[in-house]
C-alpha cells in the first residue's frame, strides 16, 4: 500500500525525516526492492529500451531475409517465429512498458503526489516483466522452436497446429497481462485519490488524462486477452473446442474475442502518445494547448468508440453485409475525434513563437507521420477496398506508421523532453538532432514503400516474394538497417546524459508548464511529500 | 530547418502524384478485370485523394506555421487557446466528408456480397500448403500446388518470371459468367485472394464462405494465400485462367474425360506392378513435390520440427512398413503431417514410400505396389 | 469536483478488481454470447443443433429456392460421404426429405460427426432442420453403408434476395472422442445393405 502513514499521524513530518535520514540503498538491492516511482519508472524505461533492441534485432533478421527474393538466411518456420516474437516484444515489451515507465515517473509529479498510490504493487508490476520475457525468449530455443503463429495467434494454427512453445507463450502473456492490469489499477487509484488539493479534473495535464483513460481501457480488455489465451491453452491441451468446428466451435470466434481486446489495445498504445505530444507542443510554441476540454472529450470518444470497431480486422472472414457496414461506419467515425486532436495541435502551434529543439522535432514528426498512418487507417476502413489491402504490406505500413513514427517517436520525444528533469543534465542537442534526422529519413525509407508493395499485391508474413516486389523490398531493408543503427545514437546520447552534461535548471524549457517543472532537476528522491498549492 | 521541411513536403506530394498516376507500375492497386474490381479501385483512389487533400491542407498550414511562427522571428506568442465554434466546424466537416465517402462504399459492398444467380460454382478448399478446386457443376476436381522448383527458392538456379506465382494446375473459369467461389479449409485458416478480381475470402475449417466474380477479359490472373497458415504460407499461390465460354466448355469437357479415364486407369493399375526403377523415378518426383518441403530433399528433416526419414526406424525396418503406409495415407493428427490418401494416386503413394525406403542409403529393397496401398486404405487407420 | 485527496485506497481498488474480474468473465461469456448472436442472426452459417418444429411450414408455391447439397469428409476421415442429390428446387415452407450416403470402407468401427455450414450465412436462420444426421454422432462398423436422412423446410420468411442456399457438411472422425460404445445406438434408416 501507500508508503504514507495513516491519517492521524503527520505524514509529511515522517517523510521529511526519511529524506534526511536515508538515501536510497545502493547497488542491486536498491533496484530489486524499490517502491519509489522514479526508480520504477527508470526500470520500466530501461527495460523497454532493451526490449526495443531485442525486438529490433528480430526485425533485422526479417529484413535481412527479405532483402532479396529467395530463402537465403533462415528457414520459413524460423522466419514466422521472428515475425511473431518481434510483434509480441514490441507491443508488450517495448511500447507498453515504456509508456508505463513514463506514467510512473511523471504522473505523481504532475499531480503533486509523493508517489504512486500502491508502491509495493508497483515493484511487482515491473519485476514480473523480465521474468515473462525471459520465458518467451527462451521458448525460441525449444525443440520445435518458439511461437510462430503471428502475434495475433489465430486458432486453429495456434491450437491444433502449433508446437509446445505455445504453453510458454500463454504463460508469459498471462504474466504480462497481470503486470499491465496492476499498473493500470495503480494509475487509476493514484489519479483519483492523490491529486494535490485544488487540482480538479479539468486542471490535470493532458498526459495524466490520456493515461487515466488508457488505464481504464487496460482493465477492460487485458482480462479478455487472458480469456482468449486461456481458451487457446485448453483447446490445445485440455480437450475443449472453443475454436474447433469438429467439436461445435468456431475459429472465427477466436478472432472476435482477440480483436475485442486487440482493437482497444492499439488505442492503449497511442493515447499516452497523444498526451506526450500535448505536453511538448505547447512548451515549444510558448502557447497554451488549444482546446484542452475538446482534447479530453476527443480522447474519451476515441476510447469509447474503440470498443465498437474490432471486426474491421475481420472483414474477409465471411461476415454478413450489415455487420460489415456497421464496423465500416464506426471505424470511419473514429477518424473524427482523432482529426480533432491533430487540428488542436496545429492550432496550438499557430501564432506561437516556436523553437525546434529535439523533443519538438520528434513531436512535429509525430503529428505528420502519425496522421499519414491515420490516412492509411481510414483507407483500410473502407470495407470493399480493405478486401484488397487486408493481410498485405499495406496494413504493415499502416500500423508501423502509427506505432513507430507514432508511439515510438512520442516515447523518444518524451525521453528528450524529460531527460533533463530526470537526470539534472541537458542532453547533447547536436547529437539529438543527428539522431532525429537519421531516424526520420531511415524510418520513412523503411515504411513508406511498404504501402506500394502492399498495393501491388505482396501479402504479409511471407519470407519470400515474387520478383516484382524485389526492388522495393531491398530499399525497405536498407531503411530498416539504417533505422536500427540510428537508434544506437540515442543510446550513446542517453549514456552521455546520465553521466553528465550541462546542468539543467528546474524549468529546463522556457515554455514548460506543470508541477514537475517546479521541482529541481533532478527532483528529490521523494518529491511533493507536502502537496503543492494549485492555483 | 525551414528548407528541409519544405523539401520534405514537396517530396511527399511528388510521391503522392506518382502513386496516383501509377496504375500500371507495381506501385498501386490493380484496376483488375471485373466491374467490381474497377469499383474497388475507384473507391481506393477516391479515399486516397481525399486523404491527400486533407493532408495538403493540414500539413500546409502546419508547415506555414513552422516557417513563420518562430521565436527566432521575434514575434510574441498569442495566448488564445479555445474556440467552440472552430471545434464544431472541424468536427462537422470531417463527418460530412466521411458520409460522402461511405455512400459509394456501401453500394459496392452490397454488390460484392450478392452471390445469387451464379452460372458456375467452384468449391475451393485450402490446406497446408495448397488449394483444391472442385467444380460443383462438372465432375472435375484437382489439387493446385506451387510449381516453382525448390532450386529456385534455394537460389541454386535463376528465378523464373512468375516466381512463386505459378502452379501446376490453375483454376479455369469462363469469362462473362458469374462464377461463385465457396471457400473452406481442411486444417487452419487460409485465404483465397485474386487481386485482379478484388476477391479475398478466408477459408475457415468447418465452414464455407461465398464470394463471386464475373471476369471481363480472358487471361491468367495470379494471387496468393492471404492468411498466415504455417511455414509455407508464402508458397501456396492462386492462379486462375479465365477463358471465353466456348473455350471453357471445351476445357472442362476434356478435363472431365481425363479425370474419368485416370480413375478407371487406377483400377487397372491396381493389378499391374511397377518396376523398382519406375517406382523410384515416380517416387522421387512425388517426394520432391509433396514431401521435401518438410522432410528435405536429402531426407534429413528439420530437428525438432519434421522427423528425418533418412535412417529413420520407420523407413528402414520391414516390420514398420504398415505403419509407414498408414502415416502417409492418414497423416498424424495434431502435427503438420497431412493425410495424403486423398491427394495422391495409389501409384504415387506406393512409389513415394518405395522411394523413402530405398533412397539416402535406407536401402531396404522394399518395393511397394499400388495394390498394397489400396488394401491398406480399405483396412482403416490405426 | 473539488480534488479530494485520500489515502484510503481500498474501496477504489475493490471496484477496479471487480471490473477486472467481470471483464475476464465477459471474455468467456463471449463464447455462449457468440452462439446466441449467431442463432439470432445466422451470421456464420451455423444452423441450430436442435430440431425445428413444423409450425412455420406453410408452403409458398409462388416462390422457388434452389438448395445445393455439399459433403466433405475432412482430410483424415476415410469415410465416403456424399449427398444423394446435388441440387433441389423447393418451395419455401415445403417439408423436404433428402439423404446423405456415408460408407466406412475401413476395417474398423468408427464414429463420425457431421458439422453443417450454410451459405449465405444469413440464410442459415431460415433453414429449418426437423431431422438431421448432424444432430448426433454416427457410428459405422467396418464396411457399413448408411443412408442418413435430412428433413427440412425453408422458412417462408426467407428474404427475397436469397434464391440459392448452399448446405455443406464436413464430416469429422470422432472415434477417439466418442468410441462406438458410448454413442447411443442408431437405427440406420433406408438401404443399409446397398
Amino acid at each position: 500500500m501507500s508508503t504514507m502513514t495513516t491519517e492521524p499521524h503527520q505524514p509529511t513530518d515522517a517523510l521529511q525525516h526519511d529524506e534526511h535520514h536515508h538515501a536510497p540503498p545502493a547497488g542491486l538491492k536498491r533496484w530489486l526492492y524499490t517502491t519509489n516511482h522514479k526508480d520504477i519508472g527508470t526500470l520500466y524505461l530501461l527495460f523497454a529500451l532493451t526490449m526495443f533492441f531485442i525486438g529490433g534485432a528480430m526485425a533485422m533478421v526479417i529484413r535481412a531475409e527479405l532483402f532479396q527474393p529467395g530463402l537465403q538466411l533462415v528457414q520459413a518456420d524460423f522466419f514466422n517465429q521472428m515475425t511473431t516474437v518481434h510483434g509480441l516484444i514490441m507491443v508488450f515489451g517495448a511500447v507498453m512498458p515504456a509508456f508505463t515507465g513514463l506514467a510512473n515517473w511523471l504522473i505523481p509529479m504532475m499531480i503533486g503526489a509523493p508517489d504512486m498510490a500502491l508502491p509495493r504493487m508497483n515493484n511487482w508490476s515491473f519485476w514480473i516483466l523480465p521474468f515473462a520475457f525471459t520465458i518467451l525468449l527462451l521458448s525460441l530455443f525449444m525443440e520445435g522452436g518458439g511461437p510462430n503463429f503471428g502475434w495475433t495467434f489465430y486458432a486453429p494454427l495456434s491450437t491444433k497446429y502449433s508446437g509446445d512453445s505455445t504453453a510458454l507463450f500463454v504463460f508469459s502473456v498471462h504474466i504480462m497481462g497481470i503486470s499491465s492490469i496492476m499498473g493500470a489499477i495503480n494509475v487509476i487509484v493514484t489519479i483519483f485519490n492523490l491529486r494535490a488539493p485544488g487540482m480538479t479534473w479539468m486542471k490535470m495535464p493532458l498526459f495524466v488524462w490520456t493515461w487515466l483513460i488508457t488505464a481504464f481501457l487496460l482493465i477492460a480488455v487485458m482480462p479478455v486477452l487472458a480469456g482468449a489465451v486461456t481458451m487457446v491453452l485448453t483447446d490445445k491441451y485440455f480437450g475443449t473446442s472453443f475454436f474447433d468446428a469438429a467439436g461445435g466451435g468456431d475459429p472465427v470466434l477466436f478472432q472476435h474475442i482477440f480483436w475485442f481486446f486487440g482493437h482497444p489495445e492499439v488505442y492503449i498504445m497511442i493515447l499516452p502518445a497523444f498526451g506526450i505530444v500535448s505536453s511538448i507542443v505547447p512548451t515549444f510554441a510558448r502557447k497554451p494547448l488549444f482546446g484542452y476540454a475538446s482534447m479530453v472529450y476527443a480522447t474519451s470518444s476515441i476510447a469509447l468508440l474503440s470498443f465498437l470497431v474490432w471486426a474491421h480486422h475481420m472483414f474477409t472472414t465471411g461476415m454478413p453485409v450489415f455487420a460489415e457496414l456497421f464496423f465500416m461506419y464506426c471505424t470511419m467515425l473514429i477518424a473524427v475525434p482523432t482529426g480533432v486532436k491533430v487540428f488542436n495541435w496545429v492550432a496550438t502551434m499557430w501564432r506561437g513563437a516556436m523553437t525546434f529543439e529535439v523533443p519538438m522535432m520528434f513531436a512535429l514528426a509525430f503529428i505528420v507521420l502519425f496522421t499519414i498512418g491515420g490516412f492509411s487507417g481510414l483507407m483500410l476502413a473502407i470495407t470493399p477496398a480493405d478486401f484488397q489491402y487486408h493481410d498485405t504490406y499495406f496494413v504493415v505500413a499502416h500500423f508501423h506508421y502509427v506505432l513507430v513514427t507514432g508511439a515510438v517517436f512520442s516515447i523518444i520525444a518524451a525521453a528528450y523532453y524529460w531527460l533533463p528533469k530526470w537526470t539534472g543534465h541537458m542532453y547533447d542537442e547536436k547529437l539529438g538532432q543527428w539522431h532525429f534526422w537519421c531516424s526520420l529519413i531511415s524510418v520513412n525509407l523503411l515504411f513508406f514503400p511498404m504501402h506500394f508493395v502492399g498495393l501491388a499485391g505482396m501479402p504479409r508474413r511471407i519470407p519470400d516474394y515474387a520478383l516484382q516486389f524485389a526492388d522495393f523490398n531491398a530499399l525497405i531493408s536498407i531503411g530498416g538497417f539504417a533505422f536500427g543503427l540510428s537508434q544506437l545514437l540515442f543510446v550513446w546520447l542517453l549514456v552521455k546524459c546520465i553521466r553528465g552534461g550541462d546542468k539543467a535548471t528546474a524549468q529546463v524549457w522556457e515554455g514548460a508548464e506543470g508541477l514537475e517543472w517546479q521541482l529541481s532537476s533532478p527532483p528529490p528522491y521523494h518529491s511533493f511529500t507536502t502537496p503543492p498549492e494549485i492555483k | 530547418m525551414a528548407k528541409a521541411h519544405r523539401y520534405r513536403c514537396s517530396l511527399l506530394s511528388l510521391l503522392f502524384v506518382e502513386m496516383a498516376s501509377a496504375a500500371e507500375m507495381p506501385l498501386n492497386m490493380t484496376q483488375g478485370v471485373t466491374d467490381i474490381s474497377q469499383q474497388v479501385y475507384d473507391l481506393h483512389m477516391t479515399i486516397f485523394y481525399i486523404c491527400c487533400a486533407i493532408g495538403l491542407v493540414v500539413f500546409g498550414i502546419m508547415f506555414w506555421s513552422i516557417l513563420h511562427h518562430r521565436k527566432a522571428k521575434g514575434i510574441q506568442p498569442a495566448q488564445f487557446h479555445e474556440s467552440t465554434k472552430v471545434e464544431i466546424l472541424w468536427t462537422a466537416i470531417p463527418v460530412v466528408i466521411l458520409i460522402v465517402m461511405a455512400i459509394p462504399a456501401t453500394k459496392t459492398l452490397i454488390a460484392m456480397e450478392d452471390t445469387t444467380d451464379a452460372d458456375v460454382t467452384v468449391l475451393i478448399t485450402g490446406s497446408q500448403w495448397k488449394w483444391h478446386y472442385k467444380y460443383l457443376d462438372y465432375p472435375v476436381e484437382y489439387y493446385s500446388l506451387l510449381a516453382t522448383p525448390r532450386k529456385q527458392i534455394d537460389n541454386k538456379i535463376a528465378k523464373g518470371e512468375n516466381y512463386l506465382l505459378e502452379v501446376d494446375r490453375p483454376l479455369v473459369i469462363p469469362t462473362g459468367k458469374k462464377v461463385r467461389f465457396l471457400t473452406t479449409s481442411d486444417d487452419v485458416i487460409h485465404s483465397w485472394w485474386v487481386p485482379a478480381f478484388a476477391v479475398k475470402k478466408d477459408a475457415n475449417p468447418g465452414f464455407i464462405n461465398e464470394s463471386w466474380a464475373m471476369v471481363n477479359t480472358p487471361g491468367v490472373y495470379r494471387g496468393q494465400c492471404a492468411e498466415l497458415c504455417g511455414k509455407d504460407h508464402g508458397f501456396m499461390p492462386v492462379v486462375v485462367i479465365a477463358k471465353e465460354p466456348a473455350e471453357f466448355e471445351q476445357w472442362i469437357r476434356t478435363a472431365a474425360e481425363t479425370q474419368a479415364k485416370a480413375k478407371a486407369a487406377e483400377q487397372e493399375l491396381l493389378s499391374m506392378n511397377m518396376s523398382m526403377t519406375d517406382a523410384m523415378a515416380l517416387g522421387e518426383k512425388t517426394y520432391l513435390g509433396y514431401c521435401a518441403a518438410c522432410h528435405q530433399a536429402g531426407g534429413q528433416g528439420l530437428a525438432g520440427a519434421f522427423p528425418a526419414l533418412k535412417g529413420s526406424k520407420m523407413a528402414t525396418t520391414s516390420s514398420e512398413l504398415a505403419a509407414h503406409i498408414n502415416i502417409v495415407l492418414h497423416g498424424k493428427a495434431g502435427t503438420a503431417m497431412q493425410a495424403f490418401g486423398k491427394q495422391l494416386t495409389l501409384q504415387e503413394i506406393a512409389a513415394v514410400i518405395t522411394y523413402e525406403r530405398n533412397a539416402w542409403d535406407n536401402n531396404t529393397g522394399d518395393l511397394v505396389q499400388a495394390a498394397a496401398i489400396h488394401a491398406a486404405k480399405s483396412s482403416g487407420k490405426e | 469536483m473539488a480534488a479530494q485527496r485520500t489515502l484510503n485506497h481500498r474501496p477504489l481498488i475493490k471496484k477496479l478488481l471487480l471490473i477486472t474480474a467481470l471483464m475476464f468473465g465477459f471474455g468467456f461469456a463471449l463464447v455462449p454470447l457468440y452462439d446466441v448472436f449467431c442463432d439470432i442472426t445466422g451470421i456464420n452459417g451455423k444452423t441450430s443443433t436442435m430440431a425445428a418444429t413444423a409450425d412455420k411450414a406453410v408452403p409458398d408455391t409462388k416462390r422457388q429456392v434452389t438448395i445445393e447439397f455439399l459433403a466433405r469428409p475432412n482430410a483424415d476421415m476415410p469415410w465416403l460421404f456424399q449427398p444423394q442429390i446435388r441440387k433441389l428446387q423447393v418451395h419455401p415452407g415445403e417439408i423436404q426429405l433428402v439423404y446423405y450416403e456415408a460408407e466406412n470402407p475401413t476395417g474398423l468401427t468408427m464414429t463420425g460427426q457431421a458439422v453443417p455450414s450454410v451459405s449465405p450465412g444469413q440464410a442459415a436462420l431460415y433453414f429449418n432442420k426437423m431431422e438431421c444426421f448432424c444432430f448426433n454422432q454416427q457410428v459405422l462398423t467396418s464396411g457399413q453403408k448408411l443412408l442418413m436422412p435430412l428433413q427440412f423446410y425453408v422458412d417462408p420468411a426467407l428474404p427475397e434476395q436469397f434464391s440459392t442456399i448452399t448446405l455443406s457438411y464436413t464430416l469429422y472422425d470422432m472415434t477417439k472422442h466418442y468410441p462406438a460404445e458410448t454413442v447411443a445406438a442408431r437405427v440406420p434408416t433406408g438401404g443399409s445393405d446397398e
